[in-house]
């Protein structure tokens, strides 16, 4: 039994952690053998993602029995909003490492590829621009245009965290109805952004010759969006959690840290797609 | 109350393995990470002695050049996020919830996790040598482009530091909510015992540069398998990219090694001083502005590869900049021992041990601050014998003086004294045989990583070789040390060191309860 020791709620032994690192250990092993072409490397990854979805059911299942139960006091509380912002703090670190590689490549290591010192050594006559592929790729690629599906998207992001802070306001004021139906609504944005950000690799595949390989704005094109898009679909996931939590009557007016963290997460990830419209697609 | 939890308690603990497999305490957790540094440290050591018996002479004697490099790598690899920064884990662990006055850390299952994300990330990464091909031979840096030359053993490195990287931020998030969120009442920021103080200015270090080096490992990833240019220059990136990224992460984990251990010194030198810390404000800023440093300084590492001039003398002045607080903190242990009434059991000899090579390794840092010097020593066996001063001599010794400064409160037990000064006279002495002559190589041309030298460098090669294998003994000396002290070790006294100060002497038992603080002592006036 866990014990309420000095008020602060401390949990018994769990087994979810040893579950999470056999299925981390599948997943990682698995992607080597794929990556690396051998035989059945899939079926390890399927093991992993098959734990670890596990894991994470039964994990965050005891965290919600635990909360809805009352067992958490205003301390534990507030250790939640500490862990919660210096996560989203080392997620802003990932992005920034990636965003540090464009300007990189931007504003230095490309202009110098055709300076008087190093151009002329390397490939004579290349002339630097953005975008490019480089003096050395063979493509020709049209770059991604700002104001199509990437400036609708912009526009459903940001008010998907208007739906989200109507619906956190409706929590707070007791009105489950709403809160449901502005839940559901921020879904509906986050999957349809989803659904969009398919319909341009699609369109840039297809129609501009805009791949991975094409270079250095290619790959961070791809890369940055790409992770946007995979930290999308992890909040669209909470959210539904949240949503169907919601439904169930789960948090109360004073309490539900858990619809703030994912609203955070949810801020955080729009936060990053404005960064990524204003340097990726319009400048 | 009591009753009641004690008699559940008996229930639902698991026994045996599974104790240490689900558990949810802090100090098993802490125990777990210590064995498992101490593993790693040895084998991270017989992969030292595999390079130092390959360069016992010129010449190839022992392992293949492919074999060598994939030695080298490992060795720093294990060594940096396999021992020291598991060893410090450990120590955060034990000693943060019993030094504040909490029960517990803030998330014991996520502390549960932490650890036992290692293992798997061990498996991978030492896994990785019977990988086709072997592991990649490339330097615990993984600078591309040749990273993107490497078999499948780098995929396996790369995710080995994607996972060690995820334990290390769950820790450290762990780590800081704790010390910001479980303090007892009473316990104010600053009068926080400055051990704690290091390990949540390093928690932030973690917090904010794992994440780069995980961006930095995917990018050589994608680059491998998915035909991304970030390190090409042929399709506008740059290799010279990767170093920035790297060292953006990497000069920060220096500090990340090194702050914790400045924690156990400042704890050691007052206990065996008899006075409090000298200048513990002015500590505390020290430490603070040495990690904001360790931000603005990476390209230091990377003089050579073309820079603006610039950004050289930029980098060569923030970088001597370290020395002022790291000049204070050094101040304020001499001072701290001033006129104290000092004695010299094992934890103060590592102590100061640390103080003296510790301090050399950080001339010799500032001697590699400076451009032009360091366009001369760049991967010299200098640059080697800079950061193994700051590593073994520095963390390690740190270690070690934390341990068998701990260990009675752990444990309940004495170490022997006698063999722990033996211990302690062993590696200083055989450090400074492996390490000092290594300068004499560097500054003569010896480059590093490379399993064949010219003839010249014969002698101190030599020295230098016996010198490790006398140090890699001395740790076997270690491990009997603590087996005997726990195996048969003298009863503790409650309090061994007279001059302790902190909740963990004060207020507790020793050994110290399973659970520290059921409530929270008041601490307040």
């Amino acid at each position: 039994m866990s014990s309420q020791s000095g008020g602060y709620y401390l949990p018994e032994p769990s087994r979810w952690p040893i579950v999470g690192s056999i299925g981390i250990f599948f997943l990682a092993f698995g992607a080597v053998l794929t990556m690396n072409a051998v035989a059945g490397g899939w079926y390890v990854v399927l093991v992993g993602a098959l734990v670890m979805t596990y894991m994470l059911f039964g994990w965050f299942g005891a965290v919600i029995g635990e909360s809805e139960s009352g067992k958490y006091n205003e301390q534990v509380d507030v250790s939640f909003r500490w862990s919660m912002s210096w996560f989203i703090f080392s997620e802003v670190m990932f992005f920034a490492a990636f965003f540090g590689a464009l300007f990189y490549m931007r504003v230095l290591s490309v202009p110098w590829l055709s300076d008087a010192d190093t151009g002329s050594l390397l490939w004579d006559g290349f002339v630097a621009s953005w975008p490019t592929d480089g003096p050395g790729v063979e493509s020709k690629f049209t770059p991604m245009g700002a104001w199509g599906l990437p400036a609708i998207n912009t526009s459903l992001l940001l008010t998907s965290g208007v739906t989200i802070t109507v619906a956190h306001w409706a929590l707070k004021e007791g009105r489950r109805g709403l809160l449901n139906w502005f839940m559901f609504l921020t879904i509906a944005l986050g999957v349809v952004f989803l659904g969009l950000q398919v319909l341009e690799y699609i369109h840039g595949y297809r129609d501009l010759d805009l791949t991975l390989e094409s270079g250095a704005y290619g790959a961070t094109f791809y890369m940055l969006t790409g992770f946007h898009g995979f930290h999308v679909t992890l909040g669209t996931v909470m959210l539904i959690v949240i949503w169907l939590r919601g439904v169930k009557g789960h948090f109360k007016p004073e309490a539900h840290f858990g619809f703030e963290g994912v609203a955070w997460y949810w801020h955080f990830v729009d936060v990053v797609w404005l960064g990524l419209f204003i340097f990726v697609y319009w400048l | 109350m009591e009753a009641v939890h004690d008699h559940s308690h008996d229930h639902h603990v698991p026994t045996g393995i599974m104790r240490y497999v689900t558990t949810t305490n802090h100090k098993d957790i802490g125990s777990l990470y210590l064995w498992f540094s101490f593993m790693m440290f040895l084998v991270g050591g017989v992969m030292a002695l595999v390079i130092r018996a390959e360069l016992f002479q010129p010449g190839l004697q022992v392992v293949q050049p492919e074999f060598f490099n994939q030695m080298t790598t490992l060795h720093g690899l294990v060594m940096v996020f396999g021992a020291i920064m598991p060893a410090f884990v450990g120590f955060a662990n034990w000693q943060i919830p019993m030094m504040i006055g909490a029960p517990d850390m803030a998330f014991p299952r996520m502390n549960n996790w932490s650890f036992w994300l290692l293992p798997p990330a061990g498996m991978l990464l030492l896994g990785s040598l019977l990988a086709p091909g072997g592991a990649g031979g490339v330097g615990w840096t993984m600078y591309a482009p040749l990273t993107i030359q490497q078999g499948m053993g780098m995929d396996m490195m790369i995710f080995a530091i994607h996972i060690l990287g995820m334990s290390s931020i769950m820790g450290s998030i762990n780590i800081i909510t704790t010390i910001l969120n479980m303090r007892a009442p009473g316990m104010t920021m600053m009068k926080m015992p400055l051990f704690v103080w290091t390990w949540l200015i390093t928690a932030y270090l973690l917090v904010a540069s794992m994440p780069v080096l995980a961006g930095a490992v995917t990018m050589t990833l994608t680059d491998r398998h998915f035909g991304t240019h970030f390190f090409n220059a042929a399709g506008g990136g740059d290799p010279v990219l990767y170093q920035h990224i790297f060292w953006f992460f990497g000069h920060p984990e220096v500090y990340i090694i090194a702050i914790p251990a400045f924690g156990v010194i400042s704890e050691v030198i007052p206990t065996f001083s008899r006075k409090p810390l000298f200048g513990y404000p002015s500590m505390v800023y020290a430490t603070g502005s040495i990690a904001i440093l360790s931000f603005l300084v990476w390209a230091h590492h990377m003089y050579t590869v073309g820079m603006p001039v610039e950004a050289q003398l930029y980098y060569m002045f923030a970088t001597m900049l370290i020395a002022i607080p790291t000049g204070v903190k050094v101040f304020n242990w001499v001072a701290t021992m001033w006129k104290g009434s000092m004695s010299f059991e094992t934890p103060m000899l590592f102590a100061q041990g640390f103080l003296f090579l510790f301090t050399i390794g950080g001339f010799t840092g500032l001697v590699l601050a400076v451009t032009p010097i360091d366009i001369q020593l760049h991967d010299t066996y200098y640059v080697v014998a800079h950061f193994h001063y700051v590593m073994v001599a520095g963390a390690l010794f740190a270690a070690f003086a934390g341990v068998y400064y701990w260990l009675p409160k752990w444990i309940g037990k004495m170490y022997d004294e006698k063999l722990g000064k033996i211990h302690f006279w062993l590696s200083l002495t055989f450090f400074n045989i492996t390490f000092f002559v290594q300068h004499f190589l560097g500054l003569a041309g010896m480059p590093r990583r490379i399993p064949d030298y010219a003839l010249q460098f014969a002698d101190w090669n030599m020295v230098s070789s016996i010198g490790a294998f006398g140090f890699g003994l001395s740790q076997v000396f270690f491990l009997y040390i603590l087996l005997k002290a726990i195996r048969s070790g003298e009863k503790a006294p409650e309090k061994p060191w007279d001059g302790a100060t902190t909740l963990e002497w004060t207020h507790l038992p020793t050994p110290a309860p399973y659970h520290s603080f059921e409530t929270p002592p008041d601490l307040r006036n």
